[in-house]
């Protein structure tokens, strides 16, 4: 199992414990964090599962391909740490993963 | 106003639940009209998530999204079905005869003895861009689509985005406005390439200014713009002329007007029941992901489910007193009649 932690918006911080292969986005699902939408479901068509990769993850979690940043055009507030959470796959290496909820998707 | 169009079952939405309706209100010899807001079939599987593939439906290990739809559309051939695509139904209203007067934002109008709401998760409507206190000048300088030119001639007009509609519309506006800017977030388009490269030949000529940032700040006074901030670029903050805004942020999902139709609503979702699917209203269904059922599961193969049941319901009510003969149609000759198969 690989800790995740989401901080939300308003700074609650949701802990979890998620599966390898499994999308970040569907561990925000599953423990029902405010804030991620997943419109979509994950097929990478909505960018409502938008979040900020904490500073310290960004060069372990990686840069967004062209389709995901061709859909982040249309999130709120883009950063250059953003991705959209259903594109990021759980893995050993992500073990301890901070990501933060925007203030609003789209 | 072109005339009044009558069918026995008008259906709104196209995607794949409104199009399997009119297989099984077909086998009911009821005459089905579709109307969606997308400019073709097909709903979300069709604009959203076309190549990707679905696992559970029953006899396809895996088929897209689009081949889904592509294959109801085979299916639902026989039934000759009509389609009203680009259009959002606005008002609905019961006649005193029973059956239902619907209006479509550009007023035509449509009776039905039965309506089948099969909008999914709301109408497809431009999305509001992340531009803080916009509002007030939606539909007086900014606009989500372009009806006529003549509408932004003279104009400072600032064009954000950077997919087709765009690109399109900043190289077809440019002869008309007295100035256009585009702003996009980064250097990469998503719209044809062939645009873009029409696009940085203009800037290069100087007939259009293109800015990478995002814009962040409106300024004007009741509803007409003077001028945007944009933010991000190498410049830092900078403030464009700006009279007339053309966000494209993609389209998002809405319920839209169906919300003003009287019905019943348990957040955003319309309550049915789980024999006929039927509204609070009597005659009109609702099937697919707008519904909610205790237990319902937002999933194709539950709209399928619904509207075979839901065909049995509105068949009642078009021809109340028939008797209803449950049929297979590996075995109905009048069932294989109507499919235009032989036995």
């Amino acid at each position: 199992m690989t800790k995740l932690t989401f901080i939300a918006h308003d700074g609650t911080h949701f802990d979890m414990d998620a599966e390898n292969g499994s999308t970040v986005m569907e561990n925000a699902i599953r423990n029902a964090v405010p804030g991620i939408e997943a419109e979509c479901g994950g097929a990478c068509a909505c960018a409502t599962c938008h979040v900020y990769v904490d500073e310290a993850w960004t060069a372990e979690v990686g840069e967004p391909e062209a389709m995901e940043e061709d859909m982040l055009d249309f999130a709120y507030d883009v950063q250059p740490n953003s991705r959209l959470s259903c594109q990021i796959k759980v893995r050993d290496a992500l073990d301890g993963l901070v990501v933060r909820v925007p203030e609003r998707q789209g | 106003m072109t005339g009044t169009i009558s069918t026995d079952v008008l259906i709104v939405g196209a995607g794949p639940v409104g199009l399997f309706a009119v297989f099984e209100l077909g086998l009911f010899d009821m005459k089905c009209h579709l109307i969606d807001i997308l400019d073709k079939p097909g709903g979300q599987c069709a604009e959203l998530y076309p190549e990707k593939p679905i696992y559970d439906i029953p006899g396809w290990p895996s088929i897209s999204a689009q081949g889904l739809v592509d294959k109801l559309l085979e299916q639902i051939a026989p039934f000759k079905p009509d389609f009203t695509y680009n259009r959002m139904v606005s008002s609905l209203e019961k006649l005193e005869d029973g059956s239902f007067r619907v209006i479509t934002d550009e007023n035509e109008v449509f009776e039905a003895k039965v309506v089948v709401i099969a909008a999914g998760g709301g109408s497809f409507q431009p999305k509001r861009p992340p531009i803080p206190g916009i509002e007030p000048y939606e539909g007086k300088s900014v606009f989500y689509s372009v009806r006529r030119m003549e509408d932004f001639r003279g104009h400072d007009l600032v064009i954000v985005g950077g997919g087709d509609s765009a690109l399109d519309w900043t190289l077809n506006l440019q002869p008309v406005v007295k100035s256009v800017t585009l702003v996009h977030r980064r250097p990469e388009f998503r719209a044809a390439p062939d645009s873009v490269n029409k696009m940085y030949a203009m800037q290069e000529m100087k007939q259009l200014e293109f800015r990478v940032g995002q814009v962040t700040g409106l300024t004007g006074a009741d509803g007409q713009l003077s001028s945007a901030t944009i933010k991000g670029g190498p410049d830092g903050d900078i403030e464009v002329p700006c009279t007339r805004m053309l966000p494209f942020f993609g389209l998002t999902m809405k319920l839209g007007p169906i919300a003003e139709w009287g019905l019943n609503l348990h957040e955003n979702l319309i309550p049915v029941d789980t024999e006929k699917f039927q509204t609070s209203v009597p005659g009109i269904f609702a099937v697919g992901d707008i519904n909610w059922y205790p237990g319902k599961l937002k999933l194709i193969l539950s709209g399928f489910h619904e509207v075979a049941l839901m065909a049995q319901a509105a068949k009642r009510v078009i021809s109340p007193g028939e008797r209803i003969v449950f049929q297979y149609t590996t075995s109905s000759t009048s069932l294989q009649k109507k499919l235009g198969v032989s036995g």
